[in-house]
């Protein structure tokens, strides 16, 4: 059974159509890839799946059920949505570890956190390190780290390797792997990245706003 | 009283206004048609309520006062409103925000007594209130878009992470009630040393003790705390939920 499905999915804003006649069915622990040209509607059309913008026409369902049945913020506590450049709040590291718990009134899971940040190739210490000291990569893996605090079903991400090194990349997609494989998150990447897109198990091309025909793999 | 402001006076102080239009003409800065419709209309305005005050302060009518009250909070809400830079439903929010703030107000002052329910008292001294959170809360609506704005990216990333609205909108609700109320607060830091305030320089004008008179002002000085921090709360939590949509998205 398919955890996410469009049907006939549109997307416009006044006359101009961003998005038109999607079709995609996205199963459980699935790692799909979406590629295309700039403003070819990819970042769109994962802000829909993440109830950040809603689709003017067609179907967009979720575990079974129509988008409009869930609450959109217990929704997106489940479909978990990151940033190409992301914004870290308040003041340290662990001001945005701690955002997660907060918003659901939750103590912080301090051992979680640390165990994260190690795993992430931080330290204990590094819980009241201000996030303006943090490097590009560093920041990045923080962000992603606050997006899996709480572990949600989907993790959306939207070019979150661009403008890192080639170590930083590796460190940010073995990361999602192991997400993917170990944890079970099912995942949607947004890449321009050729060696990301050669890799893909499933990859999605976007053109125009509708998925190429015969790029869908 | 030893108030010595009659017609005459007031038609040679005129004379200030020709300094003015001499500077403008003589600079040709282009302003003597705006300074002279200003100064007109200053004139004829304050002439027309000076004549209704003074009937409705003889009429001495419950119903007269609480009726000029509410004229007072309507055109109050509608200057603020006109700041909002098209925050939808700015016009009832800022109107109730100035409305509750001032009966808050004045039923404090009411109960401790500082003031009686007489329109000599309550018209002066709600226009006072009003006024203060008119401008308390037009600043709210300017720092909200701007914030708004500026902070997009963290409050979608809020958002994306499951926040509510109220959640993902705290920093820039605070940024904005602190903003409404600063002129208040920099203005009670200041009062006595670096200005002496409308209502204390009136008394003192009109000859009451200095000692007296700050009393006065003292109170004044709590009172527009509490109108600017009550209007500034309202507005705020009452307008920011305007920047999203039902589906919980952000608007801008």
């Amino acid at each position: 059974m398919s955890l996410i499905e469009l049907v006939d999915l549109g997307y416009h804003v006044d006359d101009t159509c961003i998005l038109k006649e999607i079709n995609l069915t996205i199963d459980r622990q699935e790692w799909v890839t979406i590629a295309g040209p700039s403003g070819s509607g990819k970042s769109t059309l994962v802000r829909i799946i993440a109830s950040l913008l809603s689709k003017t026409s067609g179907e967009l369902n979720f575990d079974d059920d129509p988008i409009e049945l869930y609450d959109p913020i217990s929704y997106r506590r489940r479909v978990s949505y990151s940033f190409q450049q992301p914004t870290l709040f308040g003041n340290t590291v662990q001001d945005n570890l701690q955002f997660p718990y907060d918003i659901r009134q939750m103590p912080f899971d301090r051992d979680r956190a640390v165990r994260g940040l190690e795993y992430v190739g931080l330290a204990a210490s590094d819980l009241a390190k201000p996030v303006v000291d943090l490097s590009g990569g560093q920041r990045q893996r923080v962000a992603l780290l606050r997006n899996v605090m709480i572990y949600p079903e989907v993790l959306i991400l939207d070019e979150v390797t661009a403008g890192l090194d080639e170590a930083n990349k590796a460190f940010v997609w073995s990361m999602i792997r192991h997400f993917n494989e170990d944890d079970g998150l099912t995942i949607i990447a947004i890449t321009h990245d050729q060696a990301e897109i050669a890799a893909a198990s499933r990859l999605i091309t976007l053109t125009a706003g509708k998925i190429d025909a015969g790029g869908a793999s | 009283m030893n108030l010595a402001v009659n017609n005459q006076s007031l038609m040679l102080a005129l004379g200030l206004v020709l300094i003015a239009l001499a500077i403008g003409w003589k600079e040709k800065l282009g302003i003597d048609k705006d300074m002279i419709i200003g100064v007109v209309r200053a004139v004829i305005q304050l002439f027309v309520v000076g004549y209704l005050l003074k009937s409705v302060f003889k009429v001495d009518n419950l119903w007269l006062t609480l009726t000029l009250i509410l004229i007072i909070i309507f055109n109050a809400g509608y200057n603020a409103k006109q700041r909002s830079n098209g925050i939808p439903d700015a016009l009832p929010i800022s109107i109730g925000a100035i409305l509750i703030s001032t009966a808050v107000t004045l039923g404090v002052l009411m109960l401790a007594g500082a003031i009686k329910f007489i329109p000599a008292q309550m018209i002066p001294i709600s226009g006072m209130i009003a006024s203060n959170s008119m401008v308390a809360i037009g600043l709210c609506y300017r720092n909200l878009n701007a914030q708004f704005r500026q902070e997009r990216q963290a409050v979608l990333e809020k958002l994306a992470l499951g926040a509510d609205l109220k959640d993902a909108s705290k920093d820039i609700l605070r940024d904005s009630i602190k903003t409404g109320m600063q002129p208040t607060i920099d203005g009670a830091k200041t009062v006595g040393i670096v200005s002496l305030p409308g209502m204390m320089s009136g008394l003192i004008f009109a000859g009451v003790d200095p000692v007296r008179a700050i009393k006065y002002q003292v109170m004044v000085t709590f009172m527009l705390l509490s109108a600017t921090s009550i209007g500034s709360v309202l507005a705020c939590y009452w307008a920011y939920k305007r920047f999203y949509n039902d589906q919980k998205q952000l608007l801008i």
